[in-house]
């Protein structure tokens, strides 16, 4: 077990909702990830679908980068809504 | 973000952020003597499987105690993302160098025994469990909300089993009587030492980790419980319970910690038979786990000679 894989599981809880995710286990194998996640994150009817994915195989923004890599958001207001003056009495905009 | 400043504002700190030591190693002890206690727990209950009394019982155990299982795996992924090996902490559990809750160092000796555990452990459990769902270390307030909505079922399926036996025939109704004697007192000690003997909750609340006070905790498990008692039409095994108006709580009796000590050094009732069952199942697994290696070793060549 000490040499099997780390899978993220991801889970769709219904159709029209994105896949969500829930948690990781170990398993040898894609197939075995998959009837594993089944059993430890679906017990409940909790999904209609289900992702596993070797965490090795994701590649995460540096957490110490964070303020340098998401700054450029920052200045920009003008993507929001709320930035705008609407003349009083205009409505459904 | 800063750990501190994380803290200051009520945030929830992630795996790969930036966390002092002692947090670290806190957290890993905790959260692994949480899985180990979710997995021996299966013990108690899954003793009385194949005698469940019928069989919509048998199919509530096994999910209940299938359940438990889950709360394992939950926890030991949380912890394992702390930077630790799931492999490494069963070896510490089965060498006894890590704990589990001591509750389940105790018998099951009648089927209202399973009654019982459903309605006071996993109700204590419960109590303590909720305010984990607002833990500062994010995986583990996730694994915790998971747990909690699987719980209430757990507690309500006990505490039916103890209605049912209460409403039963006068050698039902004093099978769940004493089982509810014997296992009282233990469910006061889950929530572990009085405070003023509790060295380390200073520090897991100042970290956010623990929300409420040890007898806090058990407090409100005794408000929550009394009257849950009377409606079973049980008693509890303390004369001293009575509604305290003053205090806008019970009033209960002292709960004798240096049976708890004797438990937690390894002299409960089942201390032994719990950690052998435990290896034992480990061992007699190995064959599967090798069977599973081998194959997708195999299907690895396979898929890469294609
Ligand atoms: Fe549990
Ligand atoms: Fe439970």
């Amino acid at each position: 077990m000490r040499d099997w894989p780390l899978w993220e599981v991801f889970v769709r809880s219904r159709r029209g909702l994105s896949h969500v995710h829930v948690g990781s286990l170990h398993a040898p194998d894609a197939e075995m990830a998959l009837r594993n996640a089944r059993d430890v994150y679906t017990r409940r009817q909790e999904g209609v679908s289900l992702w596993v994915v070797p965490a090795a195989e994701i590649v995460a923004s540096d957490p110490g980068e964070r303020d340098a890599f998401f700054d450029p958001a920052d200045d920009k207001v003008y993507r929001h809504p709320t930035f705008y003056n609407v003349p009083e009495g205009v409505e459904h905009l | 973000m800063d750990f501190d400043d994380l803290l200051a504002g009520d945030g929830r700190v992630e795996p790969r952020d930036e966390m002092p030591d002692g947090y670290r190693r806190t957290l890993v002890r905790q959260i692994a003597q949480h899985a180990h206690s979710e997995i021996i727990g299966m013990q108690p209950e899954g003793n009385w499987i194949s005698r469940a009394p019928s069989l919509r019982r048998k199919a509530i155990l096994m999910a209940k105690v299938q359940d438990e299982a889950g709360h394992g795996l939950y926890l030991y992924a949380a912890a394992e993302t702390l930077g630790v090996d799931r492999e490494d902490l069963l070896d510490q559990l089965h060498t006894g160098r890590q704990k589990y809750s001591s509750i389940f160092n105790y018998p099951t000796l009648t089927w209202a025994d399973v009654g019982a555990i459903g309605w006071l452990v996993d109700g204590a459990a419960i109590v303590n469990q909720v305010p984990l769902c607002r833990c500062s270390y994010g995986p583990y307030a996730r694994a915790m909300v998971r747990v909690c909505k699987e719980e209430s079922f757990h507690q309500r399926q006990g505490f039916e089993i103890l209605h049912t036996l209460s409403h039963g025939t006068p050698a039902q109704r004093a099978m769940a009587q004493d089982a509810v004697d014997r296992y009282w007192w233990p469910s006061l000690m889950m929530f572990g030492p009085p405070d003023d003997d509790s060295p380390n909750s200073a520090q897991s609340m100042a970290w956010g980790i623990k929300r409420f006070s040890n007898d806090d905790l058990r407090q409100r498990f005794v408000d929550m419980t009394v009257p849950q008692a009377e409606a079973l039409g049980l008693t509890l095994p303390d004369p001293e319970i009575r509604w305290n108006e003053e205090r806008g709580h019970y009033d209960f009796g002292t709960v004798d910690f240096t049976e708890l000590f004797e438990v937690i050094k390894g002299n409960g009732p089942c201390n032994q038979q719990r950690l052998a069952h435990r290896v034992g199942a480990h061992e007699d697994g190995a064959w599967v786990r090798e069977a599973a290696s081998a194959y997708a070793a195999k299907q690895a060549v396979r898929e890469g000679a294609a």
